[in-house]
C-alpha cells in the first residue's frame, strides 16, 4: 500500500483568508448602519455600485490574466476594498463617482501589481485620492443632517443628477464637521465662537461622532477575534491624539480636542479597517506601531495644515511608502541572539 | 516587546508563576485521551527486523555482520566509527540475510544501508551478559564509555548521542533538564513511560546526575499528564529522592523543544547555532533516562523503544514496547490493523512529523509515534493562496522570526537576504504553517532554502577547488612555456654565436644528413631473419615458394 505524502505540519490548519474578509466586513455592520441613519440611500448606493464595479473589474482582470476569477473572486478582498472606498464617498455624490474609483482602485492599484498580497498601496485608498484630486467638487456632497432625501429622489440624483422639485444641491448638502470648522478657524474664528453653532454634536463632530463610535465598536471585535493585531489602530489613535493633545494645550482656541480628531472624520475606520490592511502595512509587530504612529501624525498635520479636509488617505499612502523600510529596521530580535530582555 | 505578540492565553496558576515564556506558540487539540490511558503493550518479535546503521545524528555505524551470521539478542552488529556515532545491537536473536538499502523512516524517502535480521523467535541473551553495576562507584568518563558502548542516543527525536552531551564538555553544567514534555498532539509514549516505569525513570536519571554532577536537576511534564506526575512523585518519594525537582509546565506548543523548554524553566535562552552546555544546561529525554537505565543497571543495551501507534486511521491506538527494527506493518497490525479510510502514514507527531509512503520502514531508535490519519482527520492542505502580509505567523513564530519575510525571500530565491533574516533559526516547528490564512506551505518553503544553501556552499567548495587547480595548471603549463622557450633562446644564442655564417648552418645541417645516411647503411647492413638457413630450412622455403607459384597458375587457369 502506497500512502499519500505531504510536507508537514500534518494538522488541518485553522483559519482562511474568506473567513478573514468575512469578519472584516461583519465588522462593518454597525458603522454602515450608523452612515446609513444619519445619510440616507446615497451610503447604500455607493457600496452597490462600487461593490459591483469592483467584482466585475478583479472578475476580467482575473481572465485576462489567466487566473482563476471565481475562487478569487470568493476571498472577498475586492468587496472589502470596494467597501471601504464607498464609506469614504459622501452620500450624494454622482454614479460614476464610485465606479470609477472603484475601477482605479481594483485595475490600477491592485490587479496591475500582482493583485492580491502584491499591492504596495492600500487600493481603496488610492482610488479614493484618484477621486479627491480628479473630482473635488463631487466629493463635497454630503448631505446636510435633518435634510434626508427618500429612496426615488436620492435615485434620481445620483443617476440623472435631477434635484427634487424646489430643491438646490446647496440646500441638501452641507460641508463635514471638520471641514467647516477648518474654513472657518481660516478666517479667524476661534472656536469658542464656533462651538456655539450646530457643527458640535456630544463629543465631537455632530453625527460623524456617531459613526466613529460604531466603527470603533467594529474594530475592537476584530482586534477580539485576532483578525486584526493592536499595534497598528493603537499606534494610529495614539499618534493622532498625542499629537492633537499638544497643539490643544498650547492654543486651545485654534485646535480642536484630540476627542474631536479620534471622532471626526475617517479616523475610527482609518484605525481599524483601512489602515490595517496587512498588504500594504508594515509586518512587523515593533514596526507596525511606528506605522500607526505615523499614520496618525500625518493625518493630523494633513487636516491642521493641508488643503484637504481629511488626510486618513493620504497619510495611509505615505506610511505605505515607507512600509518596506521601516519594516527593514525592526526586525525582532531572534531567539538565541543577542541579550535576551 | 518580546510577548506582547502572543496572541494565545497562558493558563496563569500558582504552578506556574515562577515560570517564563517563550514567544508565540500555539495551543493544539491534543488527541492523546485514548493512548494517554491504555497501558503499553508489548509488540513482539517480528519475523524480520531492519536495523538501519544510521538510527542518529552523526556518522553511520560500521557493519560487523554478513549475511549468513547467526546473532544473539544484544549481539553488537555494528560498531561507532568515530566519537560522533553510536553503535548499533541486534534487538532480537536469529540469522542475518541481508547488508543492503532498504527504505528506512527518513523525510527524503531514500533508502539507506540496514542489517536485516530473520528472527528465530528465541530472543536468545549471549552467555556474556554482565552483572549490575554500582553506578555510584564509576568514574562519569567510564559511565560514558558505558553509555556509548550501549547505543544510546535521544529518544526525544532528534537522535543526538547521549553520552556526547553528558560527557564532551567544558563548561560547569548548573542544570540537568529531564524532558518529559510530550508537546505535539497524539503522542504519548514518555506520559505511559511515566505512569508505568517511572522508578526505572528516576533511577536512570539519577544515573545520568551521577555523571554530571549538575547544581540542580528538573524532571518538566506538561500539564496535561498528572497521572503521570503522581507516579513520578510517588517514585521519587520511594527512593527518598530530593534532589530531583518535578516541574510542569503550561501545554503550549513547542514547549517540548529542547531550546523553549529551558526558556520556558529558567529564562535564558541556548544562543543561535550553540547548544544547552554553553549556558551550563544538559537537556536530555526522559526515554533516554529510562534506557540509562537499562544500559547500566539492567546492563542491556538500546534494543526496544515505546512508540505510540495512533489516529483514526488505527483500530486500537495504543503505545507498543517495540523492537528497534520492527517494521511499521508489524506494529499497525498488532494495534488491530487501520482503519477503512487510511490515506496518510506518518512518522512523528502531526506537526513535525513527516509522512511516509510505505509501511515496511522499520522503528529506529528516534521514532515516538506512528500514526495513521485518514482524509476526514487531516485532509489534503487547501490550494495556497497569495501571503497577504497578515502577520499571524509572527505572532506565533516561538523563535522570534519574521516567517512572511523568510517566505518572500524564499520563494525569490534570495538566499542572501534569507539567511540575513536568521532562516536558519527556523526550528521548522510548523506553528506558522498553521495559522496561515493563506494555506502557504511555509515549513516546506524554509527546509527547500537551507537545502540550496547547502547545496550551495557544497558547490561553492568544490567550485574553489577546481578553481585552484585551474590556477595551479596555468602557472604549470606558463612555467613549462617559459622553460622551452629559453631553451629555444639558448639554442639560437649557441648557433648565432658561431659565428651566424651560412657555412656553419650548412656544415650543422650536413652533419645531420651525415647521420641519417649512416644510420640507414646500418639498417641495410644488418642481418635479416633468412640469412644462416640450415639447407632444411632452405629446402622448406623453396617448397613453399613453389607450392605458392602453383597454386596462383592453378587460379588464374580456372578464370
Amino acid at each position: 500500500m502506497e500512502f499519500k505524502t505531504y510536507s508537514s505540519p500534518h494538522l488541518p490548519v485553522a483559519g482562511s483568508v474568506s473567513a478573514m474578509m468575512l469578519r472584516v466586513l461583519l465588522a462593518l455592520i454597525p458603522g454602515i448602519t450608523c452612515a446609513f441613519w444619519i445619510f440616507g440611500w446615497g451610503i447604500l448606493f455607493n457600496i452597490l455600485l462600487a461593490g459591483i464595479t469592483a467584482l466585475i473589474a478583479e472578475a476580467t482582470v482575473l481572465k485576462l490574466r489567466k487566473r482563476p476569477a471565481f475562487t478569487t473572486l470568493l476571498d472577498g478582498s475586492a468587496l472589502i476594498t470596494a467597501v471601504l472606498l464607498a464609506l469614504a464617498l459622501p452620500p450624494l455624490t454622482p454614479w460614476w463617482i464610485p465606479v470609477i474609483g472603484s475601477l482605479f482602485a481594483i485595475v490600477i492599484a491592485k490587479q496591475l501589481y500582482g493583485g492580491l498580497g502584491y499591492n504596495p498601496f492600500n487600493p481603496a485608498m488610492a482610488g479614493y485620492v484618484v477621486l479627491l484630486i480628479s473630482f473635488p467638487r463631487e466629493l463635497t456632497l454630503w448631505s446636510a443632517p435633518g435634510t434626508q432625501l427618500d429612496f426615488a429622489d436620492t435615485l434620481a440624483l445620483v443617476f440623472t443628477g435631477n434635484l427634487p422639485v424646489g430643491q438646490s444641491l446647496d440646500a441638501i448638502t452641507m460641508a463635514t464637521p471638520m471641514d467647516s470648522i477648518k474654513t472657518r478657524l481660516g478666517l479667524s474664528e476661534t472656536l469658542g465662537e464656533i462651538h456655539s453653532g450646530t457643527l458640535f454634536g456630544s463629543f465631537a463632530g455632530v453625527d460623524w461622532e456617531w459613526i466613529n463610535l460604531w466603527f470603533l465598536l467594529g474594530g475592537l471585535w476584530l482586534m477580539q477575534l485576532k483578525v486584526i493585531q493592536w499595534q497598528i489602530p493603537a499606534g494610529m489613535l495614539g499618534g493622532l491624539a498625542a499629537i492633537a493633545f499638544v497643539f490643544y494645550a498650547i492654543n486651545p482656541d485654534s485646535y480642536t480636542t484630540p476627542l474631536f480628531q479620534l471622532f471626526s472624520g475617517a479616523a475610527m475606520l482609518g484605525a481599524f479597517f483601512i489602515a490595517t490592511d496587512p498588504v500594504s502595512a508594515s509586518t512587523t509587530p515593533r514596526g507596525r506601531i511606528y506605522y500607526g504612529i505615523g499614520i496618525g501624525v500625518l493625518t493630523y498635520i494633513i487636516r491642521t495644515w493641508g488643503g484637504y479636509p481629511d488626510g486618513v488617505a493620504f497619510a495611509v499612502l505615505l506610511m505605505n511608502l515607507a512600509a518596506p523600510t521601516i519594516d527593514h529596521y525592526t526586525q525582532p530580535r531572534v531567539f538565541g541572539h543577542g541579550d535576551p530582555k | 516587546m518580546s510577548d506582547s505578540g502572543n496572541s494565545f492565553k497562558r493558563p496563569r496558576g500558582t504552578s506556574f508563576d515562577h515560570l517564563h515564556s517563550f514567544h508565540g506558540g500555539l495551543q493544539l487539540p491534543g488527541h492523546r485521551q485514548v493512548t494517554a490511558a491504555t497501558p503499553i503493550a508489548a509488540a513482539g518479535i517480528p519475523p524480520l527486523l531492519v536495523l538501519p546503521l544510521q538510527q542518529h545524528i552523526g556518522e553511520p555505524a560500521e557493519c560487523l555482520v554478513k549475511p549468513g551470521d547467526y546473532v544473539c539478542k544484544g549481539q553488537l552488529l555494528a560498531t561507532a566509527p568515530a566519537a560522533f556515532s553510536v553503535p548499533i545491537h541486534a534487538s532480537s536473536s536469529g540469522t542475518v540475510i541481508a547488508v543492503e538499502e532498504r527504505p528506512v523512516p527518513h523525510p527524503s524517502g531514500l533508502p539507506a544501508n540496514c542489517v536485516v535480521i530473520e528472527t528465530d523467535g528465541k530472543d536468545s541473551y549471549p552467555q556474556t551478559a554482565g552483572s549490575a553495576i554500582d553506578y555510584t562507584q564509576m568514574e562519569p568518563a567510564s559511565l560514558c564509555e558505558h553509555i556509548r558502548q550501549a547505543g544510546i542516543v535521544g529518544l526525544g527525536g532528534a537522535g543526538f548521542p547521549t553520552q556526547i552531551k553528558l560527557c564532551n564538555r567544558k563548561q560547569k553544567i548548573e542544570l540537568l533538564l529531564i524532558n518529559a514534555v510530550e508537546c505535539e498532539p497524539y503522542i504519548s509514549c514518555d506520559n505511559r513511560l511515566l505512569q508505568e516505569r517511572a522508578a526505572e525513570v528516576v533511577e536512570g536519571v539519577r544515573i545520568m546526575r551521577h555523571g554530571v554532577q549538575p547544581d540542580a536537576c528538573i524532571i518538566a511534564i506538561e500539564d496535561h499528564m498528572p497521572e503521570a506526575e503522581q507516579a513520578l512523585r510517588a517514585a521519587l518519594q520511594a527512593v527518598n529522592e530530593s534532589g530531583i525537582t518535578v516541574t510542569r509546565v503550561p501545554d503550549i506548543y513547542p514547549s517540548g523543544g529542547e531550546r523553549q523548554l529551558i526558556k520556558v524553566l529558567t529564562g535564558r535562552e541556548v544562543p543561535s547555532q550553540g547548544y544547552p552546555a554553553d549556558i551550563g544546561i544538559i537537556c536530555q529525554n526522559v526515554g533516554t533516562a529510562a534506557s540509562v537505565y537499562n544500559a547500566i543497571v539492567k546492563r542491556q543495551p538500546l534494543l526496544s523503544r515505546i512508540v505510540t501507534v495512533t489516529g483514526e486511521g488505527i483500530t486500537h491506538p495504543q503505545n507498543f514496547d517495540t523492537l528497534l527494527g520492527t517494521p511499521v506493518s508489524h506494529l499497525i497490525a498488532a494495534a488491530g490493523g487501520y482503519t477503512e479510510d487510511i490515506e496518510r502514514l506518518l512518522i512523528g507527531g502531526p506537526m513535525m512529523g513527516y509522512a511516509v509512503q510505505t509501511d515496511s520502514v522499520p522503528i529506529i531508535k528516534t521514532t515516538n509515534c506512528v500514526l495513521a490519519v485518514t482524509r476526514e482527520e487531516m485532509p489534503a492542505p487547501p490550494v495556497a493562496l497569495p501571503c497577504i502580509r497578515c502577520g499571524k505567523c509572527t505572532d506565533v513564530c516561538p523563535a522570534d522570526l519574521l516567517p512572511q519575510q523568510l517566505y518572500w525571500f524564499a520563494r525569490s530565491s534570495n538566499y542572501d537576504a534569507a539567511q540575513d533574516y536568521k532562516l536558519f533559526d527556523c526550528i521548522e516547528c510548523g506553528c506558522c504553517a498553521y495559522v496561515c490564512p493563506s494555506h502557504i506551505p511555509l515549513v516546506q518553503y524554509y527546509r527547500h532554502a537551507k537545502t540550496e544553501i547547502w547545496s550551495q556552499e557544497v558547490q561553492k567548495k568544490a567550485a574553489d577547488i577546481a578553481r585552484s587547480r585551474h590556477e595551479s595548471r596555468q602557472l604549470r603549463q606558463a612555467r613549462i612555456k617559459q622553460q622551452r622557450e629559453e631553451r629555444m633562446a639558448q639554442k639560437k644564442q649557441a648557433l648565432s654565436s658561431d659565428g651566424g655564417s651560412k657555412d656553419a648552418k650548412k656544415a650543422v645541417i650536413q652533419a645531420a644528413l651525415d647521420r641519417v645516411k649512416q644510420k640507414k647503411e646500418q639498417t641495410d647492413s644488418a642481418p635479416k631473419n633468412t640469412d644462416n638457413l640450415t639447407p632444411e630450412q632452405q629446402q622448406l622455403i623453396d617448397a613453399a615458394d613453389r607450392r605458392r607459384q602453383q597454386t596462383q597458375t592453378g587460379s588464374n587457369t580456372t578464370d
